[in-house]
């Protein structure tokens, strides 16, 4: 049993003044002794080597896609239409769709997740249909985003028709958000402190009032500050919109904010192709001759906005319970 | 709003229920609200249910025409050919879909990224829980839930720009590789398992570690006698649900792999996945065609593979809370 041997030796090594029947010295010379020590070392500095490597892969990762996007990343490339064989185009349209699709998305997404989950975390019973919700959260949030977008194309598309639109891409980003702002939101009220809500149940208050008046708002740091997270992912999404929200956009016209028409870049029943369907799609068939300039503006443009939504998440989660604290 | 606070302290209005003894105008907004309330949620919770069920039938169904009808499919060659000719003429001996190419495809490339990303993850959340927990909390973990969130398109990209020459300047083939995908997705799912290996080995009781350290064990020894195997299960679960994420990328993968329709013969071959072929193919299919039908079955196949990751998942976190149980 080598296993009792080097426990004594390591306290003694270590300078603890425990067992003094054992003479130190004795043991320092025993050879499973050094070898456990020389391992610890080893294997310290083998987890350390990794968590640095790992780290400094996401940085040069990150220093990459920052570094090759630097030149478009001007107000023309963000503003401006993409041009057809030719150069100088932007991702203008691209970028507008992408966040009226996170905002459509989110109209639906929010709502419906925060509700459920409320449900989860103050209504939910141990029983059948408790167990059903939860497996059909783990279930949604394992699906493939490429067999939601598939999904999307049957039911929206082909079943009702409403062709590649907007409406269609911000169902199937909803499909996908769902799961995590449930989860989010589950797990946020449960971790408002039970005596708020027991004071204000014995105060008389309902529990609805409770919920609305007392545990969400206590909530909504963390409700709010996963949203954004998920907000920010869902901004990079591209298998699920491809076969759903299009992989093409009209021609828009900016000075019009009519809903109801077609070139209106608020129609939520036109083809919109986001910023992250544009990037693949220029890898596949870039017919601009800087395409590989586009894509790398693109992908920069990606990331530094995943990077400030999470910035942002971060910021609002703080303030907002500071907030909270003080009250 | 006010009104309803000011009116909260009157017990007898949350209690009389319907007011037939009060005399003032009733108040039905508390207990209208209440169970508009609780109607709200649940429905919500409904929709989720129903979004899920619906979802698998619908693919279900569609996904199993290829199998019944005119021109039906045979499921075995469907899952063990690797024939897949979806456009050849009767003279050629008609269409033939066998989709092995795309199975194995998906496992390999799934699999060899865990096989990169898995044990580089656990090393460093060893650092990030216990070796450095300050600088882990506070800049490592940071820094992995920012890219948890990076989109897979721009993997891809990273991917097609760097690795692909790179593969292709040193080694045979055209760098559109099985080597590639792997890498591009061991990458991507590089942030996840780290978070959630370093997760598990942080939900461990601390009595684990001090009771290890008080009998003298070195740090590595505790950490592969003691907390490895205390949260082995969590940290396999951990690695499932990178497998999962790999599994079901389309994009990335799609944009470093090539795309040939072959089982990869080594890491330098091109090849495809079912995720790839579906982006492909399921845009210039004419639909309820049985071309169009096999890229259902795909989706399927997809969506069963997923579920059985799901089932590990469930299988492993029991395995923990029966041994939680028995320790207890």
């Amino acid at each position: 049993m080598p296993e009792i041997k080097e426990p004594i030796e390591k306290s003694e090594a270590a300078g603890h003044t425990g067992a003094p029947q054992h003479t130190p010295s004795a043991f320092h010379k025993t050879r499973s002794h050094r070898t456990a020590f020389a391992a610890d070392k080893l294997a310290t500095f083998f987890f350390c080597a990794a968590g640095i490597f790992l780290v400094s892969l996401l940085f040069l990762f990150a220093g990459y896609i920052i570094y090759s996007g630097r030149e478009s990343l001007t107000f023309h490339f963000l503003t401006s239409p993409p041009r057809f064989m030719q150069r100088g185009g932007g991702v203008g349209p691209q970028l507008f769709n992408s966040i009226y699709l996170l905002f459509i998305s989110s109209v639906f997404s929010i709502p419906i997740g925060v509700g459920a989950g409320i449900y989860m975390a103050e209504y939910a019973k141990p029983n059948t249909i408790t167990k059903s919700i939860r497996l059909s959260l783990e279930t949604l949030s394992a699906l493939p985003s490429i067999v939601v977008g598939l999904f999307g194309l049957l039911i929206f598309i082909n079943v009702l028709g409403w062709g590649f639109s907007i409406m269609a891409g911000a169902m199937a980003l909803m499909i996908l958000n769902l799961p995590v702002i449930t989860r989010v939101a589950e797990e946020s009220i449960r971790n408002v402190p039970s005596s708020l809500k027991e004071g204000s149940l014995a105060l008389g208050a309902t529990h609805w009032q409770t919920i609305w008046k007392l545990i969400l708002p206590s909530a909504l740091p963390g409700i709010l500050s996963g949203v954004i997270l998920v907000t920010g992912r869902i901004f990079g999404e591209a298998a699920a919109l491809l076969f759903t929200a299009g992989m093409s956009s009209p021609h828009l016209n900016f000075g019009d904010w009519n809903p109801l028409h077609y070139t209106s870049p608020l129609n939520p029943f036109r083809p919109a192709e986001t910023l992250a369907v544009y990037t693949w799609k220029v890898n596949s068939e870039g017919l601009a001759p800087d395409a590989r300039q586009i894509a790398d503006g693109a992908a920069a443009v990606l990331i530094i906005t995943v990077f400030l939504f999470n910035i942002l998440a971060r910021y609002i989660g703080r303030v907002l319970q500071n907030r909270v604290r003080s009250h | 709003m006010i009104s309803e606070t000011e009116n909260l302290p009157k017990p007898f209005c949350i209690t009389s229920g319907n007011s037939d003894m009060d005399p003032r105008p009733p108040k039905p907004s508390y207990f209208f609200r209440e169970t508009l309330g609780r109607h709200y949620t649940t429905l919500c919770g409904g929709i989720i249910i129903l979004l899920t069920v619906v979802m698998v039938a619908f693919v279900a169904v569609k996904g199993l025409a290829a199998f019944v009808g005119a021109h039906p499919i045979s499921p075995l060659q469907f899952l063990f050919s690797s024939q897949w000719h979806p456009d050849a003429s009767a003279s050629e001996g008609g269409p033939k879909f066998g989709a092995l190419a795309f199975i194995v495809g998906s496992l390999s490339v799934s699999g060899l990224a865990v096989l990169f990303s898995a044990p580089l993850a656990i090393a460093a959340s060893v650092l990030i829980a216990i070796i450095a927990p300050k600088s882990g909390e506070n800049f490592i973990r940071p820094v992995l839930e920012l890219f948890t969130g990076i989109p897979s398109v721009v993997y891809g990209w990273v991917g097609l720009s760097l690795l692909v020459p790179f593969i292709r300047n040193h080694f045979p083939g055209l760098g559109f590789s099985l080597l590639a995908g792997s890498l591009v997705l061991g990458l991507m799912i590089l942030p996840t398992i780290t978070t959630l290996t370093t997760d598990a080995l942080q939900a461990l009781p601390i009595s684990f570690t001090e009771g290890s350290y008080a009998l003298g064990a070195t740090r590595w020894q505790t950490i592969y006698r003691i907390l490895f195997p205390a949260a082995g299960s969590r940290i396999l679960i951990g690695i499932t649900l990178g497998i999962t994420r790999a599994f079901g990328e389309a994009l990335a993968v799609q944009m470093v792999i090539g795309n040939s329709v072959q089982i990869p013969g080594s890491v330098f071959s091109a090849m495809s996945t079912l995720t790839s072929i579906i982006t492909m193919d399921m845009g210039n299919t004419i639909s309820g065609s049985a071309w169009n039908n096999a890229m259902w079955s795909m989706a399927l196949l997809l969506l069963l593979i997923t579920f059985g990751f799901i089932v590990i998942i469930k299988v492993l976190g029991a395995q923990r809370t029966v041994k939680r149980g028995s320790n207890a």
